[in-house]
């Protein structure tokens, strides 16, 4: 039953890759991504069960915060080209005086 | 006071985690959370607003809610992504009234909308927040501004 | 026994959502509507899975766990699609609307 839902999720994977692949934008490609690490998380705790080994749910416990900040700084990426300003703070300085 | 608390429920949380108790192993524990406390502490971010200890009786209520609307919502866009009964999509972008007063409520209340499939919140300002939703009937039932009530019943009131 | 066979009927279940959400991205016009195909094996399909784990792990530490990972994952998926969202809104995609909506601004 195990391999089952495995088999399933893996078809999920599947076409969350193809979605990565065929674009169009790159928000799409970000979604599609962060889909497909959303379900590795699942496929980790699914094989911890199937082989029977508890130390692979720590894996998917890190994996699970590690997809999010990847996911987030490959978006701080792509919106402004580095990882450490913040176009926020630039819109709104524009918008209205800084505090 | 909140930083004992805060060092208790982080020592706790590394007990579970590891399910060991040598003594090198409870030591490493200390350490970290020594470590994670005092760098919190430098921070700022044991307080009221980020360390929201106070709201912890009102979660089981919370959660029984969200998941009826999480579920309910996920049946919805179900049936539309599979095209049953001839269900189809009208995407929708509108603003609704932002009726929470404080920050804590206000991002509880877009992160619910956002966890349910259907309505995605897009942007956040003082007054309003910007919603994409998939379809009419969701847009519209957001507009009734039900779930800011319960929000508001269910988490805030005392 | 029947909490072997719930836990089976959420496992699969779970992998169908998963499967129909997979659908779902490829099946929906544009980017705004395949967030919400994707929220649904962010949120059902990761609950059931997690919940059919769950059954058949018990009250044990590997329950905790599989707690723990829900948790996780029910904390970062909103803030992630909400992030996209937004970037994707500021760089000047636009929605594909249905024709009467209202209030749409930009």
């Amino acid at each position: 039953m195990f391999i089952a839902a495995s088999l399933a999720i893996l078809i999920t994977m599947g076409l969350a890759l193809a979605r990565a692949l065929a674009g169009p934008t790159t928000y799409d490609r970000i979604a599609a991504v962060n889909m497909f690490g959303t379900k590795t998380v699942l496929l980790i705790a699914v094989l911890a069960f199937l082989s029977d080994r508890n130390d692979l749910l720590d894996i998917a416990l890190v994996y699970a915060l590690i997809n999010f900040i990847g996911v987030v700084a490959a978006l701080k990426l792509v919106t402004q080209g580095d990882f450490y300003s913040s176009d926020r703070d630039k819109r709104e300085a524009e918008k209205e005086e800084p505090e | 006071m909140k930083s004992y608390s805060f060092a208790a429920l982080l020592f706790l949380f590394w007990i579970f985690l590891s399910g060991h108790f040598d003594p090198l192993l409870l030591g490493f524990g200390v350490a970290s959370v020594a470590l994670t406390v005092f760098l919190s502490k430098r921070m700022n971010v044991i307080d009221h607003k980020s360390y929201p200890l106070h709201l912890s009786s009102k979660l089981p209520g919370f959660f029984v809610y969200i998941f009826r609307e999480i579920i309910k919502a996920n049946v919805d866009v179900i049936t539309r992504v599979l095209g049953w009964r001839g269900a189809s999509i009208s995407p929708q972008l509108i603003d609704i009234p932002l009726l929470q007063k404080t920050d804590l409520g206000a991002v509880i209340y877009a992160n619910a909308i956002t966890l349910t499939p259907g309505t995605v919140s897009i942007e956040l300002s003082k007054e309003t927040i910007t919603i994409h939703a998939l379809t009419k009937e969701a847009a519209d039932e957001l507009l009734t501004g039900s779930m800011s009530n319960e929000i508001s019943n269910r988490v805030f009131k005392q | 026994m029947i909490i072997d066979i719930l836990s089976w009927i959420c496992l699969l279940a779970g992998g169908v959502l998963g499967i129909i959400g997979g659908i779902g991205i490829h099946r929906f016009p544009d980017f705004y509507s395949r967030l919400h195909a994707a929220g649904i094996t962010d949120t059902l399909c990761a609950m059931l899975i997690l919940l059919g784990l769950g059954l058949q792990a018990g009250w044990s530490i590997a329950a905790f766990k599989l707690a723990l990972i829900f948790l996780f994952l029910f904390f970062t998926s909103p803030t992630a699609s909400h992030a996209l969202a937004n970037a994707a809104l500021h760089s000047g995609l636009t929605p594909k609307l249905d024709r009467d909506s209202r209030g749409a601004k930009s």
